[in-house]
């Protein structure tokens, strides 16, 4: 018999059974972020499911329109918080777009060294995490290491270990120090070998698979039109990488690939995540080894703060501190969107200027949110502990999946 | 190691205070309700890593479930939404029990002065200690933790049916 | 034929003629204006027109511009074409007294939440929608808050001391 259910869909029971209704609370261990799903289930097998978002929205649209632009960055950071420095860079590679400043090439290899790092640590956290919600506690505890030296790098240059604030508008505030450089020689060498530990301990592992392997499958087609991207449509398939397609920030310069799987399921986001790191160490070493010499900040006085030995000592140095810390200085009028490859895919800034100090409008293109809608068609049919994997595969922020 | 508390020594007998006694044992096994929500959430997920180790503190045993747990951590930014939600967890822990308020935005809302952000938990429940730091490293983490281990030992035994501990649950409306 | 601007405003002209109100170069990015009322068409042609086939449906966002009496909503859509790597954006204007406008999450899937969220932050109707309820902010609350005299802060707070907030 059909009935009309509180979900807005039909449910078909069968044979008498009737559905239970689970609520996945917004209270939900394996420290994931925070969103409900109440599902239907028969059993132990999943109907359908309804999803709630926005227990963690913090309104950074509006926020962001009485913001001047270099305080917007921090609001950035709190979008996908496990890689803050790809969200910094891209808003700074959005306004320089409106401002039409070109970076030198020291700048862009600078860049690509912080984005890929971010990459890495980010990709690393939704495996462990991976690993974690399948029992294996292991790989968490081993790799959490490589993300603290990864903090420690962000922290010679910038001061903070997770929401980095990182960079300026045309560059960075500091040159590579020689901490940095140690610690990043120290990484590179010694990273492949651990990595490959923790790879060993998850990728061919007989229980792993059996519990990732064909869960929560999206075929290419359905991917598209649900405007997946990142790791979880090039599981499926589909090779889009913003870096490839409309490269920004020299990655034209870089020879690196692109890890495509094929049948979309858990197995297979995952063992794009892991190639997707070792392809990122590649592009750090060739962007280490060949970093350009040059400034590591555009010439764009009007939106760079000037070294501090000028302030004191320049008095047109001053004026330019003055007018870019208060947010006084002329921004042209426009409309810009640019979007950055970031750790879950095509994560864009539309921005709307009128020519005062602070965005018009500014909308984050969040890939969380847009790929998060698939997710009850991901489950259906599968069971509640599949739906688990599911969820933690795809690497949902909750940062930036509310906003 | 625990130093022992002052007391009396002999052969096979160790006598000192209850309150000490009980003090001692819930200071060195809290375990924690890691409430996370955001950016705190991943600081947290260090302090529990093998660098800033927090079950040297006793605790081991991350409880999930809040009937079994003695404290609630409350880790980055609570929306008006999830305040109800808080405040259902905060009300199914036994007595006794202990909050803290990780972060700026647990603290006070933190940078986010929004119409949809709760501008500090305290306003829905009572928190012993705050964290400030946006996120706080693990070692600010880690101290709030020892001043909760400090609350945790010098409690009375009796303040959980005093009159004043009463009054303040009233005052939030806390049945 | 490459997918270029200057094809797809020849396209979109041939097939809808008045709909289309203008274009514009924006930067690296054109601009094409329509006529909201004939969104539903306008869709189902970019996405099925062997030629254009727009698959990939990059964003969709509201835009508030109290300055413009009798356009001052707008939904802007972002398409983005894989296979041609072509990408342009479409605007589509809206009077704020009768905000609606046809829903596309039929054509393409992603637009469903985005569409919530656009009505959730500004209050535009999407005809035909099969689920349009705030997603981000509470159920009951009665305000668009992205419209511009919506204000930022909470405005039933006691506790801020205007001293310090310079008010």
């Amino acid at each position: 018999m059909q009935e009309q259910s509180i979900f807005g869909e039909e449910h078909v029971i069968q044979d008498e059974r009737q559905l239970n209704t689970l609520n996945l609370g917004p209270t939900h261990p394996s420290t994931h972020g925070v969103f409900q799903n109440v599902l239907q289930m028969d059993g132990e097998i999943i109907v359908s499911s309804e999803p709630t978002i926005g227990y963690i929205h913090r309104a950074f649209e509006k926020l962001a329109e009485r913001r001047p632009y270099y305080q917007v960055t921090p609001i950035t950071d709190r979008l996908n918080y496990c890689s803050s420095p790809i969200n910094n860079i891209g808003w700074h590679m959005t306004v320089e777009k409106l401002l039409q400043v070109e970076t030198t090439k020291r700048v862009d290899y600078m860049r690509v060294i912080i984005m890929e790092l971010a990459r890495i640590a980010d990709h690393l956290v939704c495996n462990m995490v991976l690993g974690v919600d399948s029992g294996a506690l292991t790989g968490f505890t081993y790799m959490f290491q490589e993300r603290e030296r990864i903090y420690d790098m962000y922290e010679e240059l910038c001061g903070a270990r997770l929401t980095t604030n990182i960079g300026r508008i045309g560059g960075f505030e500091r040159d590579f120090t020689t901490g940095f450089r140690k610690k990043l020689e120290e990484f590179l060498a010694g990273f492949p070998k651990r990595f490959d530990e923790f790879d060993r301990l998850l990728t061919r592992n007989r229980i792993f698979m059996d519990r990732i392997k064909g869960v929560g499958p999206i075929s290419a087609e359905r991917a598209v039109s649900y405007s997946f991207a990142g790791p979880n449509l090039r599981a499926a398939g589909v090779d889009y990488d913003v870096r490839v397609m409309n490269p920004y920030s020299s990655y034209q310069d870089f020879d690196f690939m692109v890890p495509i799987g094929t049948a979309g399921d858990t197995f297979d986001r995952f063992a794009v995540r892991q190639s997707e790191i070792r392809e990122s160490l590649k592009i750090i070493n060739q962007a280490y080894s060949n970093l350009p010499e040059g400034n590591f900040f555009a010439d764009c006085p009007e939106f760079y703060l000037p070294k501090k030995q000028d302030v004191y000592n320049s008095m047109e140095a001053l004026i330019w501190h003055f007018k870019i810390v208060m947010g006084e200085v002329d921004m042209p009028p426009g409309e810009i969107y640019h979007a950055v490859e970031g750790a879950n895919g095509e994560l864009g800034y539309y921005l709307i200027s009128d020519g005062g100090r602070q965005p018009y409008r500014l909308h984050f293109r969040r890939p969380c949110f847009i790929y998060y809608q698939a997710y009850a068609e991901m489950i259906k049919g599968q069971m509640l502990s599949d739906a688990i994997m599911t969820m933690s595969s795809m690497n949902v922020i909750a940062g930036e999946l509310d906003a | 190691m625990v130093e022992a508390p002052d007391g009396i020594e002999g052969q096979g007998f160790f006598a000192t205070s209850l309150d000490t006694v009980i003090g001692m044992a819930r200071a060195n096994s809290l375990w924690p309700l890691p409430f996370a929500t955001s950016c705190c959430g991943i600081e947290f997920m260090a302090t529990m890593g093998s660098n800033y180790d927090l079950a040297r503190f006793g605790a081991e045993r991350m409880s999930f479930s809040p009937r079994q747990a003695d404290l609630l951590m409350v880790m980055g930014t609570i929306a008006k939404k999830m305040g109800p939600i808080l405040r259902q967890v905060y009300e199914q822990m036994a007595e006794p029990k202990w909050v803290i308020a990780v972060g700026a935005c647990a603290s006070s809302g933190g940078i986010f002065d929004t119409y949809s952000v709760l501008q500090g938990i305290d306003k829905i429940i009572p928190v012993d200690v705050y964290v400030p730091g946006c996120p706080p490293r693990p070692e600010q983490i880690i101290d709030g933790v020892m001043r909760i281990q400090d609350l945790a030992r010098s409690e009375s035994l009796r303040r959980r049916s005093s009159e004043e501990y009463k009054q303040l649950l009233a005052s939030y409306n806390i049945e | 034929m490459a997918l270029s601007n200057e094809f797809l405003l020849e396209k979109l002209q041939n097939q809808f003629g008045e709909a289309i109100l203008g274009s514009q170069q924006v930067r690296d990015y054109l601009n094409v204006e329509v006529d909201a009322s004939k969104m539903a068409d306008i869709a189902k042609f970019l996405r099925s027109d062997a030629e254009l086939n727009f698959m990939y449906l990059t964003d969709l966002c509201g835009v508030h511009m109290p300055e413009q009496t009798g356009k001052e909503l707008g939904v802007v859509y972002h398409f983005h074409n894989l296979e041609e790597n072509y990408r342009f954006r479409l605007k589509a204007w809206l009077p704020i007294q009768d905000p609606s406008i046809e829903t596309v999450s039929n054509i393409w899937d992603g637009a469903n939440w985005m569409e919530r969220e656009t009505f959730d932050f500004f209050g535009i109707i999407f005809k035909n929608h099969p689920n349009l309820k705030r997603i981000l902010n509470v159920d009951h609350m009665e305000m668009f808050p992205l419209r511009k005299e919506f204000p930022l802060e909470d405005t039933t707070r006691e506790d801020k001391d205007d001293r310090f907030f310079g008010r």
